[in-house]
């Protein structure tokens, strides 16, 4: 069963797991979520792409406390996470980081991957993206 | 074009008040002793400008004030915005609605880290519930991809926080007035490596007001006016990398603070390397560090040099931040950017007590930034 999406518009697809961007059609522009018009040129030629599930890290950090809302807090309880922007050629994204936070450096090779926030109203998981180091979660 | 001067300063210190003592109260103070700074009254004020993120409508304050008529524009633009209701005032005297302009800023904010609601920005929901869209997250790590950039090394942040401190020390109306070694700083807990809690400011309360005057009228009524040489406030570019920001693009443009900067070096006819006194947004140590470079006081990477030979300190050849900025006072959002002009109003007119710079310095500047990505600067030059 395709898991429920924090938000449908984010994906070109939920399995294999790929984002979906914005090509600008004018000046080729890539945007992460999708939008209507391009920061760049102003031009509203927009067209939905799939975005490379593959990039290397371009900086990161650890979210070491727990943020207020509309953090919405896993069911397991606050544990600290990755957070970094992922270089994906045409775009860098923001995004969570899988796993443990340990080992991570600028530069690191990370792939897509699904990562689980909270549950959703029939016992499975809603799931975001995330990304993690190629060799796997650390 | 009409020249403008700061002819008056007052401010309710920042840091934690009596539960009671509202946002809004603290802005009628500080508006009652910049008045009292300039020797004028309510009344004989033409245009006011107030700044307040969280803690209500500044023109309301006109019931405790006095209900004069005047217009009184509010201004909510995050950060920056004491130094956006400072530049709309300086235009309301410059177009020539007033000789005599007021502006101030308040806030009082909860303790503990900013949580920003989605939809004020522009972005879904997804993007702050998964753990997204922390203004702690965006610093440490623009600060880290800095210090990457250019080989700076992670003790740099704790370099000048220690500076922020020790600043503090010295500023009796500072929140934070106690010195802390690097070691103290770096082994402190960690909020979002590679920061520490002292490499960021807390959010606080208090409020801080000026006085603008046309300049050839502040003579009259300031022994040491301040020319406003110089104000400019602007938005990103495509390509700087900002708080709130879920993409980039790989080629990185230049912060707004980058043309905020340059907007004031030009028009005053002053260059970055005359300034004498400098007060910069220390939101987190970082910050300090990149804006150095980002309003042209200096190069990318040379801040480890100046920091270890101390320049950055009141007793160097660049002072910065010497009232301990951010980092020891706190930040109540509307009355930040006032804060930092009331600072270099002090230096520039020799009453900055036991931080005071030698001189006193003739040339000052001031730089703010905030959320999602604007800036605003001020060069202030001594009057004559």
């Amino acid at each position: 069963m395709t898991p429920t999406t924090v938000d449908d518009t984010l994906f070109a697809s939920v399995d294999p797991p790929r984002l979906a961007g914005s090509r600008c059609g004018n000046c080729g522009t890539v945007t992460f979520p999708v939008q209507s018009s391009c920061a760049k040129c102003t031009g509203s030629d927009m067209t939905t792409v799939e975005l490379p599930d593959r990039g290397t890290l371009w900086t990161w950090t650890v979210q070491a406390f727990e943020p207020k809302a509309p953090y919405r807090v896993p069911a397991s309880g606050f544990t600290p996470y990755g957070v970094g922007y992922v270089d994906l050629g045409e775009v860098i994204v923001e995004s969570r980081l899988a796993g443990e936070p340990n080992g991570l450096e600028i530069g690191l090779p990370m792939r897509l991957v699904l990562l689980p926030v909270w549950p959703d109203s029939s016992g499975g998981d809603v799931v975001t993206y995330a990304f993690e180091p190629e060799g796997g979660a650390t | 074009m009409t020249g403008v001067s700061i002819v008056g300063v007052g401010m309710q210190p920042f840091g934690r008040h009596a539960p009671d003592f509202t946002g809004m109260a603290m802005g009628v103070e500080a508006v009652r002793l910049a008045l009292k700074d300039a020797g004028v009254g309510w009344a004989d004020i033409g245009y006011a400008v107030g700044g307040s993120n969280v803690s209500g409508k500044p023109d309301t304050m006109v019931s405790l004030l006095g209900l004069t008529g005047i217009p009184f524009v509010n201004v909510r633009n995050g950060c920056a915005t004491g130094g956006v209701a400072l530049a709309t005032a300086a235009n309301a005297i410059r177009a020539g609605e007033t000789d005599l302009a007021l502006v101030v800023g308040f806030d009082k904010h909860a303790r503990g880290a900013f949580a920003a609601r989605p939809a004020d920005y522009g972005h879904a929901d997804w993007y702050a519930e998964t753990g997204l869209m922390i203004t702690t997250q965006f610093f440490s790590m623009k600060d880290r991809r800095y210090l990457h950039t250019h080989g700076l090394k992670d003790r740099l942040l704790a370099q000048v926080a220690a500076k922020a401190f020790r600043c503090g020390e010295l500023n009796p109306t500072a929140w934070r007035r106690t010195a802390l070694t690097e070691e103290e700083i770096l082994s402190a807990r960690v909020i979002n490596p590679p920061l520490t809690q002292y490499m960021l400011c807390s959010p606080a309360e208090g409020a801080a007001a000026v006085v603008l005057a046309r300049s050839d009228r502040a003579a009259d009524m300031c022994d040491r006016p301040v020319n406003l040489a110089a104000v400019a406030k602007r938005t990103r570019r495509f390509g700087s990398f900002e708080v709130f920001a879920p993409w980039l693009p790989p080629d990185a443009g230049h912060s707004p603070s980058v043309d905020a900067a340059q907007a004031v070096f030009s028009a005053s006819g002053i260059s970055p390397t005359d300034v004498q006194v400098a007060q910069l947004q220390d939101t987190d140590s970082g910050a300090e560090i990149y804006h150095m470079a980002e309003t042209g006081l200096c190069e990318h990477g040379a801040q480890q040099k100046l920091l270890d030979l101390g320049e950055t300190a009141p007793t160097g050849r660049l002072p910065i931040n010497t009232d301990g900025g951010c980092l020891a006072n706190g930040e109540p959002v509307g009355a930040s950017g006032l804060r930092q002009v009331l600072e270099v109003v002090l230096q520039l007119q020799g009453r900055a007590g036991a931080r005071q710079v030698a001189g006193p310095p003739q040339i000052g500047f001031t730089h703010v930034y905030g959320a999602p990505g604007i800036s605003a600067c001020t060069v202030l030059t001594a009057g004559h």
